[in-house]
């Protein structure tokens, strides 16, 4: 009986232990690539580790101001204009409260209490919404830019709830309704009811060696650059100035910066 | 045989019933082509034409990961061509008739791809 009993988990053993192996071999198969050809970055393209933005809201004067870039960003996306809560926002304005809700200084100078702020996705070290969703359609690159793979998005909008800094819209109406008979920007898709959207840090732009569009309308008020290359403009910029970032208590680590 | 015309002529109609199909074949007309507009200005698409009938969808869906994921914008296909990654603004370059090219071969195949909700067919009005 003894020794049945332990050639039986002898076999027992080595079955489980052939078939978990044969299992785990068989979807390296599954992952193969379909094209003949090879896939790469193009020549132009610019690269970092870690892409990060500073604002230097010292230079802007007010809200008309920071127009230029909001409409450069929602001309090159196609973002329409939806003139109701169910807007979508890439590129916005808002109050000091809303945007630094942790300083709690009642007596800060009214010059930079009454100003607006420019908010866009922050593209977090530690992103939130990248934790909940769950079809991974919202997701990290290795440049540190975080991404929406839009034909994934099912609109369970757990990003939304899960994003401290309002970055993310839903698409609560076709927003091709709201955008002109020819889109601003026809060599760009729009996207479809039921999806969230939100700034990619003009990924598509970078790949083609264009910084992103609001950088580019900034006139250098805003800087764009690697924060693992200590030569870098936004690296100098955060060197040699004072700079804070939105709820930083979170630990949710933003790579945006903002001069004061 | 107990009945044997009625039973023999029953046998053969049931023949002629079963193997029809077979017949109607060979007299009946060739098979029906798609009538897809080829582009006129080029001579080959991205990658050669079998692996682009079989594979389109397989290829497109590649391409948008590769896009998307890994921040691989740039294909370079067997012939050493390279590609921008875009459904729009390559595929759609050359295949610039869609009525007459995508859609016409989709349509006769019963296929209905739901890009076009997001993705703009070039020179396409919105709405
Ligand atoms: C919900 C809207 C939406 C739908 C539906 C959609 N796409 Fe996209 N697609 C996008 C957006 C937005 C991009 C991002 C473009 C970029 O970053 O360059 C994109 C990018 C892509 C890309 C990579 C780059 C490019 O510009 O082409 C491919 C390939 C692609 N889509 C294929 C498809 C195919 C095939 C379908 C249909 C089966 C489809 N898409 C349906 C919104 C959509
Ligand atoms: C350089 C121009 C060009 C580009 C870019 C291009 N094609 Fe083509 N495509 C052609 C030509 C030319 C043919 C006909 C080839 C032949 O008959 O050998 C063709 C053939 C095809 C066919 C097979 C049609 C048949 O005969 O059954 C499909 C499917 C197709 N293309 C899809 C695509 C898709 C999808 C893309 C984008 C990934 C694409 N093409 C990009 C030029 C192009
Ligand atoms: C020769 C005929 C033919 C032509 C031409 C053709 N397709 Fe297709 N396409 C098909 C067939 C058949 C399928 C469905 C295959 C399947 O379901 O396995 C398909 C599927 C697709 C799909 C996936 C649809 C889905 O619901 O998953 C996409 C995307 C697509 N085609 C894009 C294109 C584009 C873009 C063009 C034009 C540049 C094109 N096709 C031209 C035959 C064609």
């Amino acid at each position: 009986m003894n020794k049945s009993r332990r050639s039986f988990l002898k076999v027992a053993g080595l079955s489980v232990f052939a078939l978990s192996s044969g299992m785990a071999a068989a979807p390296g198969t599954a992952g193969a690539q379909i094209a003949p050809g090879s896939y790469g970055r193009g020549e132009s393209a610019l690269h970092a580790k870690r892409w990060a933005m500073v604002i230097d809201t010292r230079r802007f004067a007010g809200p008309e101001d920071y127009k230029p870039l909001i409409e450069a960003c929602h001309k090159v996306h196609n973002v329409p204009d939806i003139p109701d809560a169910q807007n979508i926002k890439w590129f916005w304005l808002d109050s000091y409260e809303h945007t630094f809700p942790d300083d709690m200084n009642t007596y800060l100078d009214a010059k930079t209490r009454s100003a607006s702020y420019p908010l866009l996705c922050n593209h977090c070290t530690n992103p939130p919404c990248v934790r909940v969703c769950p079809t991974q359609a919202t997701y990290k690159m290795e440049d540190g830019i975080v991404a929406m793979d839009y034909h994934r998005c099912i609109g369970c909008r757990f990003c939304m709830a899960g994003c401290p800094y309002g970055a993310r819209s839903f698409n609560f109406k076709d927003p091709r309704k709201f955008l002109p008979a020819t889109v601003p920007n026809p060599g760009f898709p729009t996207r479809m009811i039921g999806v969230v959207e939100k700034c990619t840090f003009c990924a598509e732009r970078l790949a083609v060696g264009q910084m992103p569009a609001c950088v580019e309308a900034s006139k250098g008020r805003l800087l764009f650059g690697d924060l693992e290359d200590e030569k870098s403009g936004v690296r100098q910029a955060l060197a040699s100035n004072f700079s804070i970032r939105r709820k930083p208590s979170l630990g949710t680590q933003p790579g945006v910066y903002y001069l004061i | 045989m107990y009945n044997a015309k009625a039973v023999i002529t029953g046998i053969l109609i049931f023949l002629v019933l079963c193997t029809s199909p077979f017949w109607a074949s060979r007299t009946g007309k060739d098979y029906t082509k798609t009538g897809i507009v080829l582009p006129k200005d080029e001579k080959n698409c991205v990658e050669n034409r079998d692996f682009m009938r079989a594979e389109h969808m397989r290829l497109l869906n590649e391409w948008r990961d590769e896009a998307l994921r890994r921040e691989n914008r740039l294909y370079t296909a067997t012939d050493g061509r390279k590609w921008n990654i875009s459904l729009q603004n390559t595929c759609l370059k050359c295949h610039n008739n869609y009525k007459e090219f995508c859609q016409k071969c989709h349509v006769a195949n019963s296929v209905y791809p739901y890009c076009w909700t997001c993705h703009i067919i070039p020179g396409e009005k919105n709405q």
